[in-house]
C-alpha cells in the first residue's frame, strides 16, 4: 500500500498533468450530471483514441529528439486509400495497403533525416505539404465512402461491452508503454534523444533507430486514419487537418521535451485523455466548441510556462 | 611571422573555395529557378509574358507580405506559426468593422488588435523565454477560436462593394502596378533597408546569431525578441487589408495552412531556422518560387494541389543542398 | 639541459619489454591555423600508471581524443602490441580496448545509472527485451566496488557532479579494458571518491591494464603514477620516472622556465580606486568578496574551476543579481541590472567562452567590434559603413588583428585574432574596468604572450584590469596584484613581487587566512 501511494505520489510530481485530468473529473462529475456515466467515458476514449493513436507514435518520435508534422496529411492517405481501395481489393487488402502507406512515408522521413541532415522539422514540414497534396491529387478533392458496411460497423462495435477502438487503443498504448521503457529499442531512443554523440559513441545506430521510430510514427498515423474512416464509413482529403498540432499538444502537455530524451507513454496518454475530457466535459456544459479552442491553447502555455519555473535553477541561472 | 602569414593566405583561400561552393549552393536555388521558368515557357506559351508574371506577384503578395515578419522573427531565432490564424482573425476583423465604423477606423482597430496579439507572443517568447513552437502553436489555436467566437462560426462580408476605398488595396491599381504588388514589394524593400542598414536590423541578426553573446555584449534580448513578434504581427495585419479588401468578404478561416506555406517561402529562400542569417530578398526569390511552381504547373494542366508535391521536393532539395555545402559532405557521416 | 637529453628516449622503459601502446609522430592541426599537436611521441606499458602533465592547452586533451578516435591525427602513428592501428572513430578505439573516460560528461540523463554504465551493451533477451535483472545485478556490482552509495536504479539527472563522474568512471569496468585513459577524474571528486578512485586505480593496474592519467595535480600525480610524460604548447617536453624526478623539474617541464616573472612595481603609479567590491555574496556561489582595482592596475584573479571566479565577473556586469554587498565605482555606488546598464557605466567583460558568450560566429569581424557601440556609428539609427570600418581599422590595427579584411567571418579566424576581435569589442566601447575571464583558453602560444602583452599596455593606458585566469604562468606574468580564490571566498591576497608559486597552490587548495 505504502509502494502504491509512494507511486501516486512520483506519478504527480513527475507528470503533473494527471493531477490535471483529475480535477477536471472533479470540476466536470459536480458541474454536469452525467460526466460520471460509464457510458460517456467510452465516449471519451473513444474520441480521443484518434489523437491518442497518433500522438502514441510520436511520443517515440520527439523523445528521439525529432519531430513528424507530417501525421495529419498521413492519416488522411491512409484513411483514403484504405476506404477507396475495400471496393476492388477487399478491407483487409485495403487496410493493409493504408497501413503500408504509413510506414513507407515514415521510412522515407526517416531516412532523409538521417542522410541528409537536414532539421526534421523541415523535413516533416515539407512532407507534410506534399503529402497533403497527394492526398489531393489521389482523390481528386472527392471523398470516398465505405461501400461494404462491415467496415463502419467494425468502428461502432464493442467487444464485452467496450468500444473496440477503445479497447485498440488502450491495448496498444499498453504495448507502446512496454516497448518504450523495458526494450533496448525503446531505452536506446531515450539514449539518442538525450545524448546523440554518447549514443554514437557507445556503438549505437543511430540513423536506422531514428529511421525504426520515424516508421513506427507513420504507422501510428495510418491506423489513426484507419480507425477514423472506420467511425465515420467515410474518408475526406481534408481528414486530419490540425491534427499534428494537437497531438504535439498532448505530448508536450505529457512531459515529453521538444529538445528529447524526455518523455513517456503514460504523460501521452494524460495529455491525450486530459484533452478529452475537456473537450467532452465542455461539450456538457454545452460551452461552444470555439472556446475550448481558446481554452486549450492557453493551457498549452500554461503548462510551459510552468514546466518552466518548477524546472529552472534560479541560482545557476544568468539574467539574460 | 611569415608562417602565420601564409597560413592565414592559406585559410584565405580555404574560406574563399568555401564561400564559392556556398555561393553555387545558394544559386542553385536559383538556377533550379531559372531551368523551371525555361521548361515552362516552352510547354507554355502564356507562362513568359508579362501579365503571367504579373499575376504570379499578385498572388504571391499576401503569403509574401507575412514571410516579410516571419523571417524577421525568424533571423532573431524563433518561430512564429500563429501567422495563419492571425490572418483569418484580422481579415475577419476589418471586413466586419468596415461596415460598422467605416474603413478607417476598422484598419485602426484591426491594427490595434494585432499588434496586442503580436505582443502577447513577443512577451511569453521574448520576456519569459518560452519555447517559441509550442507558445505560437498554443496561440494558433488561441486565435482560431476568438475568431470562431468573434463570427459566431459565421463568415462576414462587405455590404457596399461599389462604393469604398478600401476595395483600392486588394483591387487597385497605381501606375499601372495592382496596389496588392506595391505594399507587397514597398513593405520589402523598407524591411531589408531596417534590416541590412540600421542599428535596430543588427541587433536582430546579433540576437539570432548567438543570443548569449549579444547580451554578452550589452543587447537585450528579451526587447528584440518581443519587437518581432510586433513586426510578423504587423505585416500579417498588412496582407490581412490586402485579402480582406480583394475578396471584400471573409470565410473564418481563411488563413488556414498559411503559417505553413510562409515558413515554406522562407526555408526555400536559404534563412536558417538556426536564427542569425537570412535576408528579405532570399524569402522574396522563395515565395516567388513556390508561386511560380504553382503558376507553371496549372498553366501545363496539372492538377491545383501537385504544386505541393513538387513544393515538398525542392524544400528538402534546397535545405540540403545549403547544408551539404558548408558540411563539405552530400551525406551525413553517423550511421 | 642534460637531464632533458636522457629522457629523450621515451620508448624504452625496461630492456626486453615493449610498450602496449605507443604515438609516434602525432600532429594535430586545427583550422585555420591552430597547432595543437606537433609530432607527440609517447609510449606506455602494461600495469603501468602513465600520467600526462601539461598546462590547460598544452594538447593534454587533443592528444586523447586522437587515440580514443575521436579526433583524427594529420601525421602519426599509433602502435598497439606492436602492430600499427587505424581508428576512424570511437568506436574502433573501444574495439581495440581502449576506453577513455571523459572530462566532459558523456551521460544520458533521463536514464538510469546502470543504463548508462552499460549504454551501447545492454543485456538482451529475447525479442528486444533490455534484461534487467542481469544490467542491475551487473551494475551494483560495479557500484559497489565503487563504493558509491548510490543505487543503480537511481536516474542520471539527479545525481550530482561527482556522482556523475563516478557512473563514467564506472564504464571502466564492464569489460577489461588494454588501456584506460582518465582525462582530470577528480576535478569535481570529493576527497573520500578521490581514494576510492586510487583503489581502482591500483586494482586495474594490478590486473596489467595500463592506463593513461591526466591531471594537473601535482601531489596526485605524485602518489598514483609510475612514469609522467609532460606536454607543452602541443609538443613533447619529456619522460620522467616519477622516483626519479620532484616538483621542480617537471614545474620546469611544463612551463619551460623557472618562475621568475615578478617586475618592479611601482604602487605609486596606480592612480585612483576605479572598481570597488565590498562584501559582495550570490547565493551559494560565492559569499563576502571584497577588492578593488585601481586605474592602471591588472588584479589577476586565480582559482581552480568551480571556485566561484566566473560567476563573480557575472555578478559585476549584471548578468546575475548579487544577494549581498554593493560595487562602486569611481567612488559611486552602482546598481546595476543588466548587461546594458554595465555598458553603459562602463564595464567590459571578455567572457570565459569565446565561441558560445564572446562572438557571434556567423557574422564578419567588423560587425562584431561595433556590437556593443551601434549607437556611436549610426545616425538616427542607420548605421554608416564608414565609420564602422573606422573603428575596425583602428583596433585591427591597434590590437595587430590577423584578418583579410573586416568582412571575414569572424568564425574563419584562429582564436588568438577571435580573442583580439572581443577586446576590441569592448576597447571600442571606452571602458573603465575591463573584466578578461579565462583570456587566453585555447590560443595557441604565440599568440598567448601577444595578448598577455596587451593586457600590460592597456593597464598602462590607465585601464583597471581583472584577469580571471586557471594558469598560474598567467597570473604572475600579467598582474600587479592576485587574489587566490578557494571555494567561493577569497583565500588570500598576493603582490606579485612578494608570492611564490608554492603561496598560490596553497591558497587555491586549502583553506587559510590570507596574508598582506
Amino acid at each position: 500500500m505504502a509502494t502504491l501511494a509512494h507511486k501516486a505520489k512520483s506519478l504527480v510530481i513527475e507528470q503533473p498533468i494527471w493531477l490535471f485530468v483529475a480535477a477536471c473529473i472533479v470540476v466536470f462529475s459536480l458541474s454536469t450530471e452525467h460526466f460520471l456515466d460509464i457510458g460517456n467515458f467510452k465516449n471519451i476514449l473513444v474520441q480521443t483514441s484518434t489523437i491518442g493513436l497518433i500522438a502514441l507514435g510520436l511520443t517515440f518520435i520527439m523523445i528521439n529528439g525529432n519531430i513528424d508534422l507530417s501525421v495529419g496529411a498521413v492519416l488522411a492517405l491512409a484513411a483514403c486509400l484504405a476506404v477507396d481501395l475495400q471496393s476492388s481489393i477487399g478491407i483487409p487488402l485495403a487496410v493493409t495497403v493504408g497501413l503500408l502507406s504509413g510506414v513507407v512515408l515514415g521510412a522515407l522521413n526517416g531516412l532523409v533525416v538521417w542522410k541528409t541532415g537536414v532539421d526534421a522539422f523541415i523535413v516533416t514540414l515539407g512532407a507534410m505539404i506534399g503529402v497533403r497534396g497527394l492526398v489531393f491529387v489521389y482523390t481528386e478533392e472527392q471523398s470516398f465512402y465505405a461501400t461494404d458496411f462491415a467496415y463502419a460497423d467494425f468502428g461502432t462495435s464493442s467487444i464485452a461491452g467496450i468500444p473496440t477502438l477503445a479497447l485498440l487503443f488502450v491495448v496498444l498504448a499498453a504495448l507502446m508503454h512496454w516497448i518504450l521503457s523495458r526494450s533496448v529499442h525503446g531505452r536506446n531512443t531515450y539514449a539518442v534523444g538525450g545524448n546523440r554523440q554518447a549514443a554514437i559513441d557507445a556503438g549505437i545506430r543511430v540513423g536506422p533507430h531514428m529511421v525504426i521510430n520515424f516508421m513506427i510514427g507513420g504507422f501510428f498515423a495510418a491506423l489513426a486514419g484507419v480507425t477514423l474512416s472506420t467511425q465515420m464509413g467515410a474518408a475526406t482529403p481534408n481528414l486530419g487537418r490540425d491534427f499534428e498540432l494537437w497531438a504535439i499538444t498532448a505530448i508536450v502537455l505529457g512531459g515529453t521535451k521538444l529538445t528529447g530524451g524526455a518523455g513517456s507513454i503514460v504523460g501521452t496518454l494524460g495529455g491525450v485523455i486530459a484533452i478529452g475530457i475537456l473537450r467532452n466535459g465542455m461539450n456538457l456544459l454545452q460551452v461552444p466548441s470555439f472556446y475550448v479552442l481558446v481554452i486549450m491553447g492557453t493551457i498549452l502555455i500554461a503548462v510551459l510556462f510552468i514546466d518552466r519555473q518548477v524546472n529552472r535553477n534560479a541560482e545557476q541561472e544568468l539574467n539574460v | 611571422m611569415s608562417d602565420t602569414i601564409s597560413e592565414i593566405k592559406s585559410g584565405g583561400e580555404a574560406s574563399l573555395a568555401k564561400k564559392y561552393s556556398q555561393l553555387l549552393a545558394r544559386q542553385g536555388i536559383l538556377v533550379a529557378f531559372v531551368l523551371f521558368l525555361v521548361v515552362f515557357s516552352i510547354f507554355s506559351d502564356r507562362f513568359l509574358s508579362t501579365d503571367n508574371f504579373m499575376t504570379v506577384i499578385r498572388q504571391a503578395s499576401i503569403i509574401g507580405t507575412i514571410a516579410i515578419g516571419v523571417t524577421i522573427v525568424v533571423i532573431g531565432g524563433n518561430l512564429d506559426l500563429s501567422v495563419g490564424s492571425l490572418l483569418s482573425f484580422c481579415t475577419v476583423l476589418v471586413v466586419d468593422l468596415h461596415d460598422k465604423i467605416g474603413p478607417t477606423g476598422a484598419i485602426g482597430l484591426m491594427l490595434v488588435f494585432a499588434l496586442l496579439i503580436g505582443a502577447i507572443n513577443g512577451y511569453l517568447i521574448g520576456y519569459l523565454k518560452l519555447n517559441s513552437l509550442i507558445v505560437t502553436l498554443g496561440m494558433l489555436s488561441a486565435i482560431q477560436g476568438i475568431t470562431l467566437i468573434y463570427t459566431g462560426g459565421q463568415n462576414v462580408d462587405i455590404q457596399n462593394q461599389e462604393g469604398t476605398w478600401f476595395a483600392f488595396f486588394g483591387r487597385g491599381y497605381l501606375w499601372g502596378i495592382a496596389v496588392p504588388v506595391l505594399i507587397f514589394l514597398g513593405l520589402a524593400l523598407i524591411a531589408e533597408f531596417v534590416l541590412k542598414a540600421t542599428t535596430y536590423g543588427r541587433k536582430v541578426f546579433s540576437v539570432g546569431g548567438n543570443p548569449a553573446a549579444a547580451v554578452f555584449s550589452g543587447l537585450r534580448r528579451n526587447r528584440m525578441v518581443f519587437s518581432t513578434y510586433l513586426l510578423s504581427a504587423f505585416t500579417t495585419a498588412c496582407a490581412a487589408i490586402i485579402l480582406g479588401s480583394r475578396v471584400m468578404g471573409s470565410q473564418n478561416n481563411v488563413g488556414q495552412g498559411y503559417e505553413l506555406l510562409v515558413l515554406a517561402g522562407v526555408i526555400l529562400g536559404g534563412t536558417s531556422l538556426l536564427g542569425g542569417s537570412g535576408s528579405i530578398t532570399r524569402t522574396i526569390i522563395g515565395v516567388l518560387i513556390l508561386s511560380f511552381i504553382q503558376n507553371g504547373l496549372l498553366l501545363l494542366g496539372y492538377p491545383y494541389y501537385a504544386q505541393w508535391l513538387v513544393t515538398w521536393a525542392v524544400i528538402i532539395l534546397a535545405v540540403w543542398l545549403d547544408i551539404a555545402s558548408t558540411r563539405g559532405k552530400i551525406f551525413t557521416s553517423f550511421s | 639541459m642534460n637531464n632533458l637529453d636522457s629522457i629523450e628516449n621515451y620508448g624504452v622503459h625496461e630492456a626486453g619489454t615493449a610498450p602496449i601502446l605507443s604515438l609516434e609522430g602525432i600532429t594535430k592541426t586545427f583550422p585555420p591555423s591552430v597547432v595543437a599537436l606537433d609530432g607527440v611521441s609517447f609510449g606506455v606499458h602494461s600495469g603501468e600508471v602513465h600520467a600526462l602533465l601539461g598546462e590547460n592547452g598544452a594538447g593534454k586533451s587533443t592528444l586523447m581524443k586522437v587515440l580514443a578516435g575521436i579526433h583524427k591525427a594529420d601525421a602519426g602513428e599509433i602502435y598497439l602490441e606492436g602492430r600499427p592501428i587505424k581508428m576512424e572513430n570511437p568506436m574502433d578505439a573501444k574495439h581495440q580496448g581502449i576506453l577513455l573516460i571523459h572530462q566532459e560528461l558523456s551521460l544520458v540523463p533521463e536514464m538510469t545509472v546502470a543504463e548508462n554504465i552499460f549504454l551501447g551493451y545492454l543485456p538482451r533477451k529475447w525479442p528486444n527485451r533490455v534484461d534487467w535483472k542481469k544490467l542491475y545485478g551487473d551494475a551494483d556490482a560495479i557500484l559497489k566496488r565503487l563504493k558509491c552509495n548510490f543505487s543503480a536504479k537511481d536516474k542520471v539527472s539527479k545525481l550530482s557532479i561527482a556522482k556523475k563522474h563516478m557512473v563514467e568512471i564506472a564504464r571502466a569496468l564492464v569489460f577489461t579494458p588494454k588501456i584506460v585513459v582518465f582525462d582530470e577524474p577528480t576535478a569535481s571528486l570529493t576527497d573520500t571518491e578521490k581514494f576510492v578512485l586510487f583503489d581502482v586505480i591500483h586494482d586495474l593496474k594490478a590486473q596489467g591494464v595500463a592506463i593513461v592519467y591526466i591531471s594537473h595535480r601535482m601531489d596526485e600525480i605524485f602518489t598514483l603514477s609510475d612514469r609522467i610524460t609532460v606536454l607543452r604548447d602541443g609538443g613533447y617536453r619529456g619522460t620522467v620516472e616519477t622516483k626519479e624526478t620532484d616538483e621542480d623539474e617537471i614545474t620546469r617541464l611544463m612551463i619551460g622556465r623557472s618562475l621568475d616573472t615578478s617586475r618592479n612595481i611601482d604602487t605609486a603609479q596606480f592612480g585612483d580606486k576605479v572598481l570597488e567590491v565590498k562584501n559582495l555574496s550570490c547565493g551559494s556561489l560565492f559569499q563576502d568578496i571584497s577588492f578593488s582595482i585601481r586605474k592602471g592596475e591588472v588584479v589577476g584573479m586565480y582559482g581552480l574551476v568551480g571556485a566561484g571566479r566566473t560567476e563573480i565577473a557575472e555578478t559585476l556586469f549584471g548578468l546575475r543579481t548579487p544577494t549581498g554587498g554593493e560595487v562602486l565605482l569611481d567612488g559611486k555606488r552602482l546598481d546595476i541590472t543588466n548587461t546594458t546598464d554595465a555598458v553603459r557605466n562602463g564595464l567590459a567583460l571578455v567572457p570565459e567562452n569565446r565561441k558560445e558568450q564572446g562572438l557571434v560566429l556567423g557574422m564578419s569581424c567588423r560587425d562584431n567590434i561595433t556590437m556593443a557601440v551601434l549607437q556611436h556609428v549610426s545616425s538616427a539609427g542607420v548605421l554608416s559603413r564608414a565609420q564602422e570600418s573606422n573603428i575596425y581599422d583602428k583596433y585591427a590595427e591597434e590590437l595587430a588583428i590577423k584578418s583579410p579584411s573586416g568582412a571575414q567571418k569572424v568564425g574563419n579566424l584562429s582564436g588568438g585574432n577571435q580573442q583580439k576581435v572581443v577586446i576590441g569589442k569592448w576597447l571600442a566601447t571606452h571602458p573603465k574596468v575591463l573584466i578578461l575571464d579565462e583570456p587566453t583558453r585555447g590560443i595557441d602560444v604565440g599568440s598567448k604572450s601577444e595578448i598577455h602583452k596587451l593586457i600590460r599596455q592597456l593597464a598602462k593606458s590607465g585601464y583597471a584590469v581583472l584577469v580571471i585566469s586557471s594558469e598560474m604562468p598567467e597570473v604572475l606574468g600579467v598582474s600587479d596584484r592576485i587574489l587566490a580564490m578557494y571555494n567561493g571566498r577569497i583565500n588570500g591576497e598576493f603582490l606579485d613581487s612578494e608570492v611564490t608559486e608554492d603561496d598560490l597552490v596553497r591558497a587555491i587548495s586549502f583553506e587559510q587566512k590570507g596574508q598582506l
